[in-house]
């Protein structure tokens, strides 16, 4: 957090300065481990050994917050006797179907009740809910409360003794992650890691709270949502959920990378987590919301989240009688993420590409796939500030420097527009703590720069004019698009606020919206993104608020907006025990004055404003009325925190450890290797997958990769690689490795290394460093190499990208990809020049009798 | 005598003026604040100080979102700062945000639409005007060729494979609101981002 964050962590440094202990969990020592209390290197890719080794002791030793626990998680609960897990199945979970790779989740449920997840593939439970709804005669049932499906709440013990209780189920699962088992998988002694759970434990009860923070390399492995599960756990057994000093914050890397999930520029989803609708048999609107939302809590409210967007897009156009133009949105079918996109473009079948503001050719995993499907485009619009190199790699990419691809022979025709910084725009960037800042243009940009929302607007301006009067069917969603917004000056730039209003929605008059509660299901509002209803309240540019920091309290409320209904801390009813009382005066956060009849607090209550605590509601009570008064987690389809997760994620209900897609070990846990239903891509020649474990060929590849960031670069360096500063400080591409593994290997401090996966190799100026230190791992000694993946060839700091060497092998739920730990060779020396560079590739493979098979295995 | 006492003058000017001597003597022990001053130092004045106007900015770079105080002259950025009344960052930024101002207005930016024609060996200028309406011709084009109506198995689909899109974590809400607007009424699934790596 120190490297890649450091403003952000000037507050752990004030926590440090009042009491607060700081632990840091990473391979390598970093600036931040300078100032922990602790620095608990760790092999790269077995975090979920680590954090459910603390859950075990955690659940072994009693040191979890009981009342939170059985009140407002769903540990209680009774699971289908059906259910089997890794500890009966050698590994893996019940319901999976080798052949699909994939499980069937339905023994994953409650007792006698399907649950529809909050977030995730919730697709997964469309058939089961619209196939048992239609089968019950209720399928037509629209608008009188859905299929009687999960009426009632589910059935619980709370003296957690069930059998098939959560909290047994829980115990059973992790209780072989014992200290002693850390210690094998993850490499970190005994006593370390016990000093880690007792800190951990004694931080957390009704006084005092622990966090948790990550940056996101937790998602980048095969079983990277399994990694945040984990962590999920820990902090909802321990209460550290929905309470000051609490919580688990993904340190996100980008302006508004939050943002641009909620407002997904994403397959998969639609504006405020709305599930973009996947094929389904005659589904109409009614069997899409029904399919995909729950029937408790505010998803209950999704018809009216879902009309207002489709009001938002299509206007007038949309209307009851055409199902508010349900028909005009794109359907899925299996996934379409970025990675299936360039193997898409590899087999012709997408033709034409827009990057804006984002570098493959160097920034996104195996960088040679991304080059080899934008050599197969017809065309390419490449938007940002410099020439990068996802712009250049026709004339200057590796490829061609290697002989395997000919500037003459490529047909890929490229646009490049520059962009517009944010200095020449205004605009609201999301932080990774949900707030929404805006930024106010300084000045105009200069030439042909322009915003990327003057290019979409004019864009889609001149195709609709090009379209215009076409009778074509196909034509109806974009000509019936409302696409009318006022223009500024002679550059005539779209009008920013516009947009922002048209995201915060209007009620039928026109004025604009304060609350998602305002939305209806009948066409009489529209809304962009419901979870960002308010930003623009009293037609008011909320997120422009900038009331000093010193003038406010601690919640700063009045700087930003942050969604929803500018709550700083979410779920934060859970701050206050069943009762409505803070957990303690030291941690309150959100309470109910019983005098006044409303939730009150420091923070805004997330949660109904005037629901009291011990409101019951009735059987038959749908959506937010269902919500009874001590169920914090008002999205959960039971308002309670999932221990364990019965609906939404592909790969299981709970975390276990796998290894990665390429380990040197074998999995000592269970028989099972890896996450069995890992995303693979199709196979192409440039991505195969190193043997690991025992197989022949594994020491090959004898060493463990992990890649990260540093302070002085961005991401894949598209705006830091051409500032000279920066460059200054950070001049060019290096590796870490520890002095053991450079007397083991010859590598010599500041000279040169190349370093050589299944797919590709690189070189690397050499850092000896004990900073990222070798580890006892299963008896043998294993050296990590760290490799910061901010270069490529252009630009004033260079170097070869460090995504080259990677592989496709994604989380299944997230599609992310595993850039956290692989499996490569290093040697001292530059790479190989020209063909040679393929030529030792291709050697390493031959050694390591690598088929297209290789790392398929289930 | 006069002599004397001008030498003497002298003496005790520089004696006074220096600023080891004034540190001890005006109340800044630590010679932080105006015992390091000297005449020339204090007739320097900050860039900032001339500026027409300050433009109030979020940091570009990661998701902390500090604020960012950018100051214009003459219709120029010609400075940008951390901004102290952020509650985020307490007028802070990073390495990354303290060189803003070259991101903003360094020499490696290109403001002229760049165009390589399928085979070219080099990039050719091309008019803003002219670009737009070629993009939007083979929009209008990719997506007709790879329209789907339904899957093999008869799912009705109604959407484009032909063209995708990737970007969006470093750009605006409002400018992703457009793009996963416009896109999907064109029928687009294959839209992405940094969200996904």
């Amino acid at each position: 957090m120190a490297e890649c964050h450091p403003v952000g962590f000037q507050w752990v440094m004030e926590a440090k300065a009042r009491g607060a202990k700081l632990i840091h969990v990473d391979p390598r020592y970093t600036r931040t481990s300078a100032v922990s209390d602790a620095h608990v290197p760790l092999r790269a890719g077995t975090d979920i050994a680590f954090l459910g080794g603390i859950i075990n002791y955690v659940l072994e030793n009693d040191k979890y917050f009981r009342d939170y626990v059985v009140d407002y998680t769903n540990a209680p609960v009774i699971l289908n006797e059906d259910f089997r897990g890794p500890e009966d199945l050698d590994g893996v979970f019940s319901g999976l179907d080798p052949e699909q790779r994939s499980y069937d989740h339905r023994t994953w449920q409650y007792e006698g009740m399907t649950v529809q997840a909050a977030s995730g593939l919730r697709d997964m439970a469309y058939d089961d809910i619209v196939g048992e709804a239609d089968e019950s005669g209720h399928g037509e049932a629209a608008g009188s409360g859905g299929p009687p499906i999960g009426v009632g709440d589910p059935e619980r013990d709370p003296t957690l003794q069930h059998p098939r209780c959560v909290f047994q189920v829980l115990k059973r699962h992790f209780s072989r992650y014992t200290p002693e088992m850390v210690e094998r998988i993850c490499g970190v002694p005994r006593e370390l890691f016990l000093r880690i759970c007792e800190t951990i434990a004694q931080n957390s009860g009704r006084d005092r709270t622990t966090a948790f923070a990550y940056a996101v390399g937790w998602t980048q492995h095969t079983v990277g949502v399994q990694y945040i599960r984990t962590a999920s756990i820990l902090q909802s057994l321990l209460g550290n959920i929905g309470r000051p000093g609490g919580g688990i914050l993904a340190l996100r890397g980008h302006a508004s990378i939050q943002g641009s999930t909620d407002i997904p520029t994403l397959y998969n989803l639609l504006p405020g987590y709305i599930p973009m609708p996947h094929a389904h048999p005659e589904q109409d609107l009614e069997s899409f919301v029904r399919g995909e939302s729950a029937r408790k809590g505010f998803w209950g409210d999704m018809s009216a989240y879902m009309v207002s967007l489709m009001k938002s897009y299509w206007g007038d156009a949309a209307t009851a009688d055409n199902d508010y133009c349900f028909d005009y949105l794109p359907r899925l079918t299996g996934t379409h993420n970025t990675y299936d996109t360039a193997m898409a473009q590899i087999n012709g079948e997408c033709k034409g590409y827009f990057l804006m503001g984002e570098n493959p050719a160097v920034g996104s995993a195996n960088a040679k796939i991304q080059r080899l499907g934008m050599a197969n485009l017809d065309w390419l619009v490449v938007r940002d500030f410099s020439q990068i190199e996802s712009a250049t790699w026709w004339k200057d990419g590796p490829e061609i420097e290697s002989g395997e691809m000919r500037t003459e022979d490529i047909g890929t025709e490229v646009f490049f527009l520059p962009a517009a910084t944010h200095t020449e725009k205004d605009g609201s960037f999301t932080n990774t703590q949900r707030m929404l800042q805006w930024h106010y243009r300084a000045v105009e940009p200069a030439g042909d720069a322009r915003s990327d929302l003057w290019f979409t607007y004019h864009l889609g301006r001149i195709i609709r004019e090009k379209l215009a009067g076409s009778a074509d069917e196909m034509d109806r969603p974009v000509l019936d698009l409302t696409w009318d917004y006022p223009t500024m000056g002679e550059m005539r730039e779209p009008d920013a606020e516009a947009v922002l209003a048209e995201i915060n929605g209007f009620d039928a008059d026109g004025n604009p919206l304060s609350s998602y509660t305002q939305l209806k299901d009948d066409g009489s509002t529209s809304c962009g993104c419901w979870i960002y209803c308010g930003c623009y309240a009293d037609g008011v540019n909320q997120t422009a608020r900038r009331k000093p920091g010193k003038d406010q309290n601690w919640v700063a409320p009045e700087w930003g907006w942050a969604w929803p209904l500018n709550r700083r801390v979410l779920y934060n009813r859970a701050s206050a025990d069943k009762d409505g009382k803070p957990w303690s005066d030291r941690k309150a956060l959100v309470w109910w004055d019983a005098e006044q009849g409303v939730w009150t607090g420091h923070d805004v209550p997330d949660f109904i404003a005037d629901r009291p605590p011990d409101h019951r509601p009735p059987r038959d009570a749908t959506g937010p009325d269902a919500i009874a008064g001590d169920d914090p987690f008002i999205m959960q389809a039971d308002g309670k925190a999932w221990l364990f997760v019965p609906s939404g994620l592909t790969d299981g209900p709970l975390p276990a450890h796998y290894e990665s897609q390429e380990s040197p070990f074998p999995n000592p846990l269970y028989r099972q290797q890896r996450n069995p239903v890992r995303y693979l891509l199709p196979p192409h020649p440039d991505n195969r997958y190193a043997p690991s474990g025992e197989a022949p060929g594994a020491d090959i590849y004898p060493f463990v990769a992990t890649t990260y960031r540093l302070t002085e670069h961005h991401t894949a360096g598209g705006m830091s690689r051409w500032q000279p500063y920066l460059a200054e400080l950070q001049p060019e591409f290096f590796c870490e490795v520890s002095p053991e593994l450079a007397a083991e290997r010859g590598l010599e401090h500041g000279g040169w290394a190349t370093i050589i996966s299944a797919r590709n190799a690189v070189e690397a100026r050499v850092l000896v460093t004990e900073r990222m230190p070798s580890l006892n791992v299963e008896g043998k000694v294993v050296h990590q190499i760290g490799l910061p993946y901010h270069w490529g060839p252009n630009g004033y700091s260079t170097g070869d990208a460090a995504n080259e060497l990677l592989h496709l092998a994604l989380d299944p739920n997230s599609h992310i990809q595993e850039t956290k730990a692989w499996s490569v060779d290093i040697r001292p020396g530059r790479r190989p020049r020209g063909p040679a560079t393929v030529a030792l590739v291709q050697e390493y493979r031959r050694r390591a009798g690598i088929t297209d098979g290789t790392g398929t295995e289930i | 005598m006069e002599v004397t006492r001008g030498v003497d003058m002298g003496v005790r000017q520089w004696i006074e003026s220096w600023p080891v001597y004034r540190q001890f003597t005006e109340g800044d022990p630590l010679g932080r604040g105006a015992a390091a001053k000297s005449a020339g130092s204090e007739r320097l004045r900050a860039r900032v100080s001339t500026a027409d106007k300050v433009v109030k900015s979020i940091c570009p770079y990661c998701a902390v979102g500090c604020g960012q105080d950018v100051f214009v002259k003459d219709g120029k950025v010609t400075h940008i700062e951390g901004d102290p009344d952020s509650p985020v960052s307490r007028g802070r930024l990073c390495p990354k945000g303290s060189a803003t101002l070259q991101l903003t207005t360094g020499s490696a930016r290109e403001y002229q639409v760049l165009y390589r024609r399928p085979h070219g060996t080099d990039w050719e200028a091309l008019d803003l005007d002219t670009a737009m309406d070629m993009i939007a011709d083979r929009v209008i084009e990719a997506r007709r060729r790879g329209w789907q109506w339904e899957t093999d198995d008869g799912l009705r689909v109604r959407r484009t494979m032909g063209f995708a899109s990737l970007g969006g974590a470093t750009l605006d809400n409002e400018e992703n609101y457009l793009i996963k607007k416009l896109f999907t009424a064109l029928g687009a699934v294959q839209i992405e981002n940094q969200a996904r790596i």
